[in-house]
């Protein structure tokens, strides 16, 4: 028998447990063991102490389903938890996520620091909207880790980019780039739609604030639109005079200081209390039920859609239709190491390549295959296939297409958890109608 | 709000209202290596309602400067200058886990200044796990990962948080690692281990006195708790199903009409 003292463990649940049970008790809901969906606009107060109580954030509850609601509640804890946050908000959309974030952090006059590979979107979004708002925004090539430095103003208030750039798989130094956030007594926004936690968890790498698309691979079913934002907890407001929205008395709830009143969740409480109440994005609880049953299974499909695109990354590479293939488990993509470090699970399941013959055959090629589908979307279950500069990007001009790091050449593939042989049988369909035009031009 | 205690800056939520020297003053004290911010959902509903709710940061602790009180005894004379600071004569206190240790004791040395006593997941003595103690003490954070554990009922494990959106086992996490966990929790274990006077204290007792338990309290056990409560004349034990030690987050509301009638029942807000 052995007289080895046992050593002391935290029995908090792991990662595939709160994918499936936080957020929920049952006994608190009638015993339902699947969350049930609050199809509802609003709540009964018990009485008038009661109602102003919710209204004055005395106590925790619901009061009108744009601000909070039970179902969408349980998805902002389960996505909180399995991130390691301290609090969440959900929203429509994953623009109206960044969207908030941006409104909840910045006023007029201010300015932030944004990674330029992006999905095109949020490009508009940081380059043309925001500006209307008087906020304005310097955009940094994602591997020029110096450059977000030098980007930094006086009135700068934080630093935005996609872990992994989309299309074209550019993947910040979050560990380097927080630093100097942090340094700049700024806070780190972290879009991190392309990994979902189960294959990267930002805040151990500094960020201070993620935000997801959740209709992408969180949902993973391609049903409903939906996106979050999630809070770190660890960023300090009060440490300068930069966040006065943050830390000092908001006229809009009897003189409250977010900072001092919630701490570690002040700005979800904010994003929450002004954002939701002032712009309305709220999701639907039957969006977020159904990202609920997408979440149950993440982990189980995250591990297929890896091994998938691995296998995809292989028979690409070696492919003759393709001159390029962008993944960061490619030995020599430039962040190939960093990939091993900051997503450890797995590189995701996005693939940027370059198709021989250009423009005409990436047409070709989109036009003919069968079972991947053409649309603008990603982290589907299905296999997706778009061509960016004429889809998700077609609004950039020349040079903005440029400086994002897009061809004309480029397919963005979303791998799907199919069956791994049907999606290269589709691909050899596709690769041999796109060569076809070139065979044609050269007799 | 911030002001002096023994030199010291101190920072104190008064639940989102000014701080009006006319009302009736409640003190809320945390537990070890907490921060105020544990009592937001039982602050901000005083606060409106006719009170001085003033939810302290220790010394040391929070947004309060100084070094962490090494004793419960020092804690409770530290309450008692608070009290003084403010302007007041007398105060209501309401504690949690080590904070029950602080008032217990402070109302026990003080009893002309306290007028009702609110005990949450208190006990007469809290002794620590020594490998606890020793985790604490050495500044590793898994001193917190376990209190966490510990301190969170099985229904608590999974969330449920009664703010939409905020996950309990994290938002306590980030608390707890604020600041350097040796300086804070290390110093509060060491003195919730040291302290034994609890039970000694608790006789002396005379001011109405509310003990809210929960039956998944592992930190403080209800049989712990109740046995406290037996030796305080007339106190009053409210128990709670499915909850464990962090009962104020866990089951928020519950904890808040118990408290709410207790303290508007024997210490009466300023009427508006």
């Amino acid at each position: 028998m052995s007289d080895k003292k046992k050593e002391l463990k935290p029995n908090t649940y792991k990662f595939d447990t709160l994918s499936l049970h936080a957020g929920y008790q049952p006994h608190k809901n009638a015993g339902s063991r699947q969350v049930p969906i609050y199809q509802t606009t609003s709540y009964l107060f018990d009485d008038v102490d009661h109602a102003a109580a919710l209204f004055n954030l005395e106590r925790g509850g619901h009061i009108y389903s744009r601000i909070s609601n039970p179902t969408v509640g349980v998805l902002e804890e389960r996505v909180a938890s399995l991130e390691g946050g301290t609090a969440a908000l959900a929203t429509s959309s994953g623009m109206s996520a960044i969207f908030l974030t941006v409104m909840t952090l910045c006023e007029a006059g201010d300015h932030l620091v944004v990674s330029s590979q992006l999905y095109g979107g949020t490009v508009n979004l940081f380059r043309l909207t925001l500006p209307k708002f008087g906020i304005k925004c310097t955009f940094v090539k994602p591997r020029d880790t110096e450059g977000f430095k030098k980007a930094i103003q006086k009135n700068t208030k934080g630093i935005f980019g996609e872990l992994v750039g989309n299309p074209g798989n550019e993947i910040m130094n979050m560990p380097e780039i927080a630093k100097i956030a942090h340094d700049a007594g700024i806070p780190l926004m972290v879009d991190a739609t392309y990994q979902t936690p189960y294959l990267c968890k930002p805040f151990e790498h500094g960020a201070d604030i993620v935000i997801h698309s959740l209709t992408k691979w969180m949902a993973g079913h391609g049903s409903s639109m939906a996106g979050i934002l999630v809070e770190g907890g660890k960023f300090d407001w009060m440490q300068n005079d930069k966040f006065p929205t943050m830390t000092k008395p908001y006229e809009g709830y009897h003189g409250l200081s977010f900072a001092e009143e919630f701490g570690p969740t002040a700005f979800t409480m904010k994003a929450r209390a002004e954002g939701m109440r002032d712009f309305g994005p709220c999701l639907s609880p039957q969006n977020a039920w159904n990202v609920l049953q997408g979440i149950e299974t993440l982990s189980v499909r995250m591990k297929k859609h890896c091994f998938n695109a691995e296998e995809m990354v292989k028979y690409l590479s070696n492919h003759e239709s393709v001159a390029w293939v962008s993944h960061p488990s490619v030995p020599d993509h430039p962040d190939h190491e960093l990939a091993k470090k900051l997503l450890p699970n797995g590189r995701g399941s996005m693939i940027a390549f370059g198709i021989k013959g250009g423009k005409d055959a990436g047409v070709a090629f989109i036009n003919n295959v069968k079972l991947a589908s053409h649309l603008a979307n990603v982290g589907d279950t299905r296999t997706l296939v778009i061509h960016p500069a004429s889809g998700t990007h077609s609004q950039m001009d020349e040079a903005t297409l440029k400086f994002a790091g897009l061809s004309h050449d480029m397919i963005r593939l979303s791998v799907g958890i199919e069956d791994i042989d049907d999606i290269k049988n589709d691909f050899e369909i596709g690769f041999r109608a796109a060569r076809k035009p070139r065979l044609v031009s050269n007799q | 709000m911030k002001f002096k205690v023994n030199n010291n800056e101190v920072f104190a939520s008064t639940g989102g209202r000014p701080f009006d020297k006319k009302k009736p003053l409640i003190i809320f004290v945390h537990g070890s290596g907490l921060t105020h911010m544990t009592w937001v959902l039982q602050t901000r509903y005083f606060a409106f309602h006719g009170y001085n709710a003033l939810a302290v940061d220790l010394p040391g602790h929070g947004l309060s400067s100084g070094e962490s009180l090494k004793s419960i005894e020092e804690m409770a004379d530290w309450i008692k200058d608070v009290i003084d600071a403010v302007g007041h004569k007398e105060a209501s206190l309401v504690g949690h886990s080590q904070g029950c240790l602080v008032t217990v004791e402070c109302t026990s040395r003080y009893p002309d200044k306290i007028k009702t006593l609110s005990l949450m997941g208190g006990a007469g003595a809290i002794p620590m796990n020594p490998e606890l103690l020793s985790l604490a003490e050495n500044n590793d954070p898994k001193a917190v990962d376990l209190m966490m554990d510990w301190a969170h009922g099985p229904a608590g494990h999974f969330g449920g948080h009664p703010v939409p959106g905020l996950y309990h086992i994290n938002t306590g996490t980030m608390l707890a690692k604020s600041r350097t966990i040796q300086n804070t929790l290390g110093v509060d274990f060491r003195a919730c281990d040291n302290y034994k006077n609890g039970f000694d204290a608790a006789k002396k007792i005379k001011c109405p006195t509310l003990s809210i338990l929960a039956t998944d309290d592992k930190m403080c056990p209800v049989k712990e708790g109740k046995k406290l409560a037996s030796l305080i004349d007339g106190s009053q034990v409210d128990i709670i199903d499915n909850c464990g030690h962090m009962m104020l987050l866990e089951e928020a509301d519950r904890v808040l009409t118990v408290l709410k009638k207790f303290i508007t029942t024997n210490y009466p807000p300023l009427s508006s």
